[in-house]
């Protein structure tokens, strides 16, 4: 019977096109811009790491002016100091994966490669739990060993597209490259890796490409000032002195631990208050207690990653939808009670109301999910253009097959609710009634 | 076959009633062709929608086929209008999208018969209206008298034991009406039962039985047929 529905459908489209054409948009508006929005507020909203997020906290201490908070109300720097991130890497109890990491960039060149131009890579200092708390895929070889982070030496994970490049995408494990004055060796080559949002440090923008080099933090301390710095943001409540930031109490780190449970996130608060506690002795850390510990989500809500004007422009989108919707169920009534003759008609030889209302239904399906159709393309431009007006939203402004699969669902959703009022009103009309009137 | 007794229906609208039939009673046997007359507003629509289960009524009882479908639900309802029922309508009521297979195709899709049954029994029930090559035709593309016979055809292709006809000549001129009345008698000859409103005194004298509606009850039917032999007597002399 669906199949006959739905001939019925399409013959009814054809029969009045126009009116079944302005459905169609008017669906694939309410469709279009809520799914515009919709796919942009879904991958800012998303888990960037699910099976970990809730054991993954970025920590936060309070070492801020003794004047005043660095968010209000009483909110803690998102970074920590060079000097207390160092510490807590040493500190951190045995057993507890831990990582410090920021970002910098540098000039990289493959020694002896004329073919292969030096360039500048953007690039990352972790200490080596990165790969394994963050679940960085690897292609080639490995992250280096706890040996190599402890002594700083010159080892380097290179990105897939960064391996592409210098060494054509073979496995560069071994090979070397020049950066400044030192040789480093390639170590690993990660997958394509790219968390969105990249939680793992926001600093310098929560839809940013991921890193295109790790090197060891250590490493890295030693070449402070000749290699590229830190990128990424550098916040301070008084003037660096003039060894610089690194020897400030300036904050620009990110400091993550893997806590596994309630119990482990407890004891590891109570770390951190007893090292801030010993550092107030030493004359730092003037602002009472305020140490954090943020899962991933609490985190992403702490940087506001999905800001306000987000969720309103999403609501905003949905409520468009709605209007759509109303006036598609308008038309709808329109469109079958002006065939109620032919309902009779049907009726009259056999067809129960639940027969009509069913074959209302495909009809309003179907012009759901053409309506979605439409919609989806309108979505496509619509992104298309949020990506050219807003550079930061390049990467989460994409529909997947997820969100493709969620647009054509809603369609017909949206379709099939748009339709129930009018399908139900004309399985109701009186046989009689509307044979008379014919 | 059908057996009214004491149906009684009251149109509400506001604070006007409207009683359309009061105390009907009428019996109808199997293979009997029954022309139903009266004045316009005497029930006979309203009987007929009630015959056919299109409309529900307030007191009486009502037997169809030895079924009591006084309180029958929708789905019922509609199978046994699907099963036993064919109806034809005084303006033909067919689909407009639909051509003329696809229009007989309607209550044998209901009827739930596979495709290959359905044409079957759509060519066979064209074949009998003689519009076997007009399969493909729309109705406007057709006469109103070949459009009555797809009406016909659609009727009787699900073979229902009952017809119901509404002025299935109303809208014909002469010939075509006795043409669709041959055909009306062709298959009432085969065994289905006809039950047919109509205005046309002429048309009812061809049934095998008249029965004559007014204020919504069956009134004397040989009362009926000496008014129609008085009238007929009058219109001799007059001429």
């Amino acid at each position: 019977m669906f199949a006959y529905h739905l001939r019925l459908a399409l013959l009814s489209l054809r029969r009045t096109p126009v009116v079944s054409l302005l459905m169609i948009v008017a669906v694939g508006l309410g469709i279009g811009v809520c799914m515009t929005m919709l796919s942009v507020y879904a991958l800012m909203a998303g888990d960037p790491i699910p099976e970990k997020s809730d054991v993954l906290y970025a920590v936060q201490l309070d070492n801020w002016s003794p004047d005043r908070p660095f968010g209000e109300p009483n909110e803690p720097p998102r970074s920590l100091t060079w000097r207390d991130s160092l510490a807590l890497l040493e500190r951190t109890p045995a057993g507890i994966p831990r990582t410090v990491t920021v970002g910098t960039g540098f000039v990289v060149e493959v020694p002896g490669a004329q073919d292969v131009r030096p360039e500048i890579v953007t690039a990352r200092a972790a200490s080596v739990d990165f790969f394994s708390m963050f679940q960085v895929p690897f292609i080639h070889g490995s992250a280096w060993s706890a040996s190599h982070d402890a002594d700083g030496a010159p080892v380097i994970v290179l990105s897939r597209a960064l391996n592409e490049r210098l060494f054509g995408g073979e496995d560069s494990v071994g090979r070397e490259l020049r950066i400044g004055n030192d040789l480093l060796r390639v170590v690993g080559v990660i997958d394509h890796w790219q968390p969105t949002p990249r939680f793992y440090d926001l600093s310098v923008g929560a839809f940013a490409d991921t890193d295109e080099a790790f090197v060891p933090i250590a490493l890295f301390d030693r070449h402070q000032q000749d290699w590229g710095g830190v990128s990424g943001s550098i916040n301070c409540w008084q003037a660096p002195p003039a060894e610089g930031v690194f020897h400030s109490e300036c904050v620009f780190a990110q400091f993550w631990v893997e806590l596994p449970d309630e119990t482990a996130v407890a004891d590891y608060r109570a770390f951190l208050d007893a090292y801030v506690n010993e550092q107030k002795k030493l004359g730092r850390f003037a602002r009472p207690l305020n140490n954090r510990l943020s899962d991933v989500n609490t985190w992403l809500d702490v940087n506001e990653v999905v800001q306000d004007d987000n969720s309103v422009l999403l609501g905003l989108s949905f409520m468009f939808l709605a209007v759509c919707l109303l006036n598609t169920v308008g038309l709808l009534l329109a469109k079958f009670l002006g065939r109620a003759g032919d309902v009779g008609v049907r009726r009259a030889l056999g067809a129960s109301r639940t027969r009509v209302f069913g074959q209302h239904l495909v009809e309003v399906g179907l012009l759901g999910a053409l309506g979605g159709l439409l919609g989806l393309a309108l979505a496509w431009a619509g992104l298309l253009g949020v990506r050219r007006l807003y550079v930061d939203y390049e990467r989460v402004a994409h529909l997947n097959a997820e969100l493709v699969a969620i647009a054509v669902g809603l369609a017909i959703a949206a379709g099939l609710a748009a339709g129930l009022y009018p399908a139900w009103r004309i399985c109701r009309i009186q046989p009689a009634t509307s044979l008379k009137t014919q | 076959m059908l057996q009214m007794k004491g149906i009684s229906k009251v149109y509400r609208a506001d604070v006007v009633q409207t009683s359309a039939l009061r105390d009907f009673n009428l019996t109808v046997d199997e293979g009997e062709f029954v022309a139903v007359t009266g004045p316009s507003g005497s029930g006979k629509t309203t009987f007929l929608n009630i015959a056919g289960l299109l409309e529900a009524f307030d007191a009486g009882s009502y037997l169809l086929d030895g079924q009591d479908v006084s309180r029958l639900g929708d789905d019922a309802r509609s199978r046994i209008r699907n099963e036993k029922i064919g109806f034809i309508f005084q303006g033909f009521n067919l689909i407009a999208d639909l051509n003329v297979f696809d229009n007989v195709d309607v209550p044998l899709r209901y009827r739930g018969f596979r495709a290959a049954e359905r044409a079957q029994r759509i060519q066979r029930a064209l074949e009998l209206v003689g519009l076997a090559s007009r399969g493909k035709h729309l109705p406007s593309q057709l006469s109103g008298g070949q459009q009555q016979r797809v009406a016909i055809a659609r009727a009787l292709a699900g073979e229902p034991r009952f017809l119901l006809a509404d002025e299935p000549t109303g809208n014909l001129d002469s010939v075509m009406a006795r043409q669709v009345m041959e055909l009306l008698e062709e298959i009432n000859g085969r065994g289905t039962t006809i039950i047919m409103v109509t205005h046309d005194p002429e048309l009812a004298r061809r049934a095998r039985r008249n029965v004559h509606m007014l204020d919504g009850q069956v009134t004397d039917f040989t009362e009926f047929e000496a008014a129609i032999r008085v009238r007929e007597t009058r219109a001799a002399a007059g001429a």
